[in-house]
């Protein structure tokens, strides 16, 4: 029953991608038109499984050391932590970034579009000390890579 | 037109083109209380992403308020051919949005 | 909060020796305060080289830097330098523009700060920045932050590569020097501290999650994107919460004690180039 329910909101996920690249290839849409809602339970789960279920409909992935992760061993200021994922695994849809110390582990999914190549950076936020997580969904697939960051000064008080 | 608050950098090189581009915006996560009043303040973020070359979607991206206050973010596509554009456009939590285009170099 | 500010405090006061903070101010001749000072952290950090001091933590420490290098990737300040450029650019009611005060020139960074022997004073770039709009009938702007942060990013932009002109011109300079100089050393506050407790004696080491920074080069760089701050900031801000961190009643920016301060520190990192706006944790 709960298998299914994930298994549906899975293939929901993935047609839909298939539908955007399509469209917005032949530059038929505009982009607001061919966003995916945003996920909105993934977001605020407060784990990093619950976050990934709601995102991609499942949570289990193989570690993949295909992807890289790219960030420092101790960040300066959790506020703001440069992270770098690249990957050279053929016929990524999306790739999940994730601080699994965080209240809501998930930070940001990147959904690839036509030529894009997986290789994206940003400058996240780390409560704590804990891994960055970078999960990968490539032709039905899921693959993850991690590195944990020393957090001294967290990101996320006022 | 007022000027926009996305800075963009795209650049072009053996066949990559790699876009750079840093956004202002607050980032709240809606954890962070004031210091004086001690009221927590409000969530306002940047939800949703979208990244053109020309008309096509390269990429798009779902973020949450724990990417950080001024968003920096650069990814590559390849293909690309110098004046070519790249626009990049945002849409935050509380519905406000901004785009802004630039040339390949 | 009250508790970090303590700690910091106590790991600073813990390995504070004495280098020549004791000393009288006037004792010493300010090129004789350049070789102590250069010399003290060339023997601290061998290998060093003096520019790279205009780097602040970031010349001493490998992981603070990886985090840095990656922030300069596309730095935060930089739509703020493009903000300054549209100040510099926009005519005041009266018609005329900054540039009018200036020479033209936004490239301004080494002819600041400098002794004005007319008026008996240090004149730093922002204090000259206000005086120009004030005397074009417009309001002065606050000095901490904002607007004037902005203009200042502008104009340390176009300056970078420039070294202080750092001269001390006559003995009512050289007063005002020591006076900075005093700033600089005098111990003050809850913690009995002075500014070289912290840069000079403890550069380098931790105070708690903190590493603290060598003295040299603290005025190069200005204005700062601070991660903490979230935004622009000028070096007055920043002297202003160093002594709120040292438990001290903190001087008005661009008051005549920080403005000395400016003027003496300034000195000290004469041959390191202005490297402004820069970024920080």
């Amino acid at each position: 029953m709960n298998t299914d329910t994930k298994r549906r909101v899975f293939l929901k996920g993935s047609l839909a991608a298939g539908t955007v690249a399509v469209a917005a290839g032949a530059g038929l849409l505009a982009p607001q038109a061919v966003l995916a809602a945003w996920p909105e339970k993934a977001f605020t789960a407060k784990s990093s499984e619950d976050a990934l279920s709601g995102a991609f409909g499942s949570a289990a992935s193989e570690t993949s050391e295909q992807i890289k992760i790219k960030a420092p061993d101790i960040a300066e200021n959790g506020a703001v932590v440069p992270v770098t994922i690249t990957s050279d695994i053929a016929g990524i849809e999306t790739i999940a970034l994730l601080s699994t110390a965080n209240n809501a582990p998930l930070v940001a999914l990147f959904n690839m579009g036509q030529g894009a190549a997986a290789d994206v950076s940003t400058r996240i936020k780390m409560g704590k000390t804990g891994d960055v997580v970078a999960v990968v969904k490539a032709g039905g697939k899921m693959l993850s890579n991690r590195k944990s960051v020393k957090v001294t000064i967290g990101g996320c008080g006022g | 037109m007022a000027k926009s608050s996305i800075k963009i950098r795209a650049k072009l090189k053996g066949g990559v083109t790699t876009v750079k581009c840093l956004m202002n915006h607050p980032m709240e996560t809606g954890l962070r209380k004031d210091k004086k009043t001690g009221n927590p303040i409000p969530a306002h973020f940047i939800q949703d992403v979208v990244a053109k070359h020309n008309d096509a979607e390269v990429m798009n991206a779902q973020w949450s308020g724990s990417v950080s206050k001024n968003p920096y973010l650069a990814f590559k596509f390849n293909g690309g051919a110098s004046g070519d554009s790249v626009s990049i456009s945002w849409t935050d939590n509380k519905g406000a949005s901004e785009s802004a285009t630039a040339k390949i170099k | 909060m009250k508790l970090k500010k303590l700690a910091i405090a106590a790991v600073c006061a813990f390995v504070a020796g004495s280098v020549y903070a004791d000393k009288k101010t006037t004792e010493t001749t300010p090129a004789e305060d350049v070789n102590t000072y250069r010399d003290y952290f060339m023997k601290r950090f061998p290998g060093v080289p003096l520019e790279e001091y205009a780097n602040g933590v970031y010349a001493i420490d490998k992981v603070s830097r990886d985090n840095w290098e990656a922030v300069e990737e596309f730095p935060p300040y930089e739509p703020m330098i493009e903000d300054g450029e549209t100040m510099w650019n926009t005519p005041f009611a009266n018609g005329k523009t900054y540039g009018s005060c200036f020479n033209d020139d936004p490239a301004q960074r080494k002819n600041y700060p400098h002794w004005d022997d007319a008026r008996k004073t240090v004149v730093t770039l922002p204090m000259a920045i206000n005086e120009c709009r004030t005397a074009n009938g417009e309001k002065p702007l606050k000095y901490k932050k904002g607007a004037i942060a902005n203009l200042l990013a502008y104009m340390a932009y176009e300056s970078r590569g420039q070294k202080p002109t750092a001269e001390i011109p006559n003995d009512d300079a050289l007063a005002a020097y020591n006076k900075g100089k005093q700033v600089y050393f005098a111990r003050r506050g809850q913690f009995n501290f002075n500014c070289a407790s912290c840069h000079m004696q403890s550069a380098g080491q931790k105070a708690r999650a903190d590493i603290l920074s060598p003295a040299l080069g603290h005025t190069t760089g200005w204005p700062v994107y601070r991660s903490k701050w979230g935004e622009l900031g000028t070096l007055h801000r920043r002297y202003g919460g160093c002594m709120k961190q040292m438990r001290a009643a903190p001087y008005k920016a661009q008051g005549e004690e920080f403005r000395n301060l400016e003027y003496f520190m300034t000195h000290m990192n004469k041959d390191i180039e202005f490297n402004g706006p820069s970024a920080r944790k």
